[in-house]
């Protein structure tokens, strides 16, 4: 009975090797990111270029999970617009927070 | 897979103003999960961006590092603190242990990618398979922070001369080990602050998502999405996982190596 229960009433369709090998390129690339960070991590002196470069890499990676992993690229224009575009806003708070904080540096110290 | 749900009873000739149209072509659930997961975003990025805007309010550790010292008067440098791996009392292995919890949180969330592609091919043992190697792989990551943050917590043998004010209001100069929310020995007391805030926030997604990814397992094994005719859950905490790998990538970023 239970087996009869289990038994697959969906069709099956077999796998799509190139998608699947797609989706480990896209994981090979996050490492290989991952390993570069790691790498100027140790080997470049610590200052704005080193940064400006992390958080370039970041947001590389970023991109590649939100439309690789999360297949945000093949959702519809509009649903894809109402989730990018609000991220605007984040730049204003980044440069507003960062003005404070390099304020309250220079009446601290 | 977009669509799995169209209006019952709507003309195709009712046109753009008929009603019943689907502009976003995605099912309710999806569509509502992205929105969680845009404020989400905010919620994370206002974290993080404050943790910048604290970092950039205290001078950094300008000496070498190799002679680097906690202090409360600088920020610390994060290969100086993040350096211990389990196993290895005392070694100075810098950023490798957070490193392995990178790869770890990736490769679960590859796993994820391949569970939810399972799923688009109804194919039942492939989607158990894949999300049993990301269920592993976020019970992993979760232990590994949990020893990450008990190492921080206890600190390092030396600990640091540290001047701060106690809970009695009196200035105080003594040797400190370990961190807790009111003083640490690697830094300003924000430094672990903002530590245990942002990656115990993380921390406490990542644990949902193992409950999630439990039920997520458990029904597609026993056969529930099968019923159903769809696996659109494990597409939604599909969606979900990658987002806390997201997070992670920022959060590596800015506690680790800048």
């Amino acid at each position: 009975m239970a087996a009869e229960e289990n038994k697959s009433t969906l069709e099956v369709i077999p796998r799509n090797e190139e998608k699947i090998k797609k989706i480990w390129k896209t994981a090979g690339i996050l490492l290989v990111l991952t390993s570069i960070e790691f790498v100027f991590a140790f080997t470049l002196p610590r200052g704005l270029l080193l940064y400006a470069i992390f958080i370039g890499l970041t947001i590389w990676k970023a991109k590649y999970i939100m439309m690789e992993f999360m297949h945000l690229g093949e959702e519809a224009k509009p649903l894809f617009y109402s989730i990018i575009v609000p991220l605007i806003f984040l730049v204003w708070l980044v440069i507003a927070l960062m003005r404070e904080g390099s304020d309250i540096f220079m009446i601290r110290w | 897979m977009s669509t799995t749900a169209t209006a019952v009873g709507v003309s195709s000739k009712r046109g753009i103003w008929g009603g019943g149209n689907e502009p976003l072509k995605a099912s309710y659930g999806k569509l509502m999960m992205w929105f969680f997961l845009l404020s989400d975003i905010f919620t994370f990025a206002a974290f993080l961006t404050a943790y910048a805007a604290i970092r950039v309010s205290y001078p950094g550790y300008a000496g070498p590092e190799d002679v680097f010292v906690g202090s409360n008067e600088y920020w610390p440098v994060p290969e100086m603190v993040f350096d211990a791996i389990p196993f290895f009392h005392g070694a100075h292995i810098p950023l490798a242990f957070v490193g392995l919890m990178t790869f770890i949180l990736i490769m679960s969330s590859v796993t994820m990618v391949l569970a939810v592609e399972a799923g688009h091919r109804n194919d039942r043992p492939d989607v158990v398979k894949w999300l049993l190697w990301t269920l592993l792989g976020g019970i992993t990551f979760l232990s590994c922070q949990a020893w990450e943050w008990s190492h921080f917590i206890h600190g390092t043998d030396g600990g640091s001369m540290i001047t701060y004010v106690n809970k009695l209001g009196q200035v105080v100069s003594e040797t400190v080990y370990g961190a807790n929310l009111a003083v640490n020995e690697y830094g300003p007391a924000a430094f672990a602050q903002l530590f245990f805030f942002i990656t115990g926030f993380h921390g406490f997604h990542v644990t949902i998502g193992v409950f999630l990814l439990f039920l997520a397992f458990y029904q597609a094994a026993v056969g529930v999405y099968e019923r159903r005719g769809h696996y659109e859950m494990v597409e939604k905490i599909g969606l979900y996982w990658h987002f806390v790998d997201l997070v992670w990538v920022f959060v590596f970023t800015f506690f680790y190596l800048i």
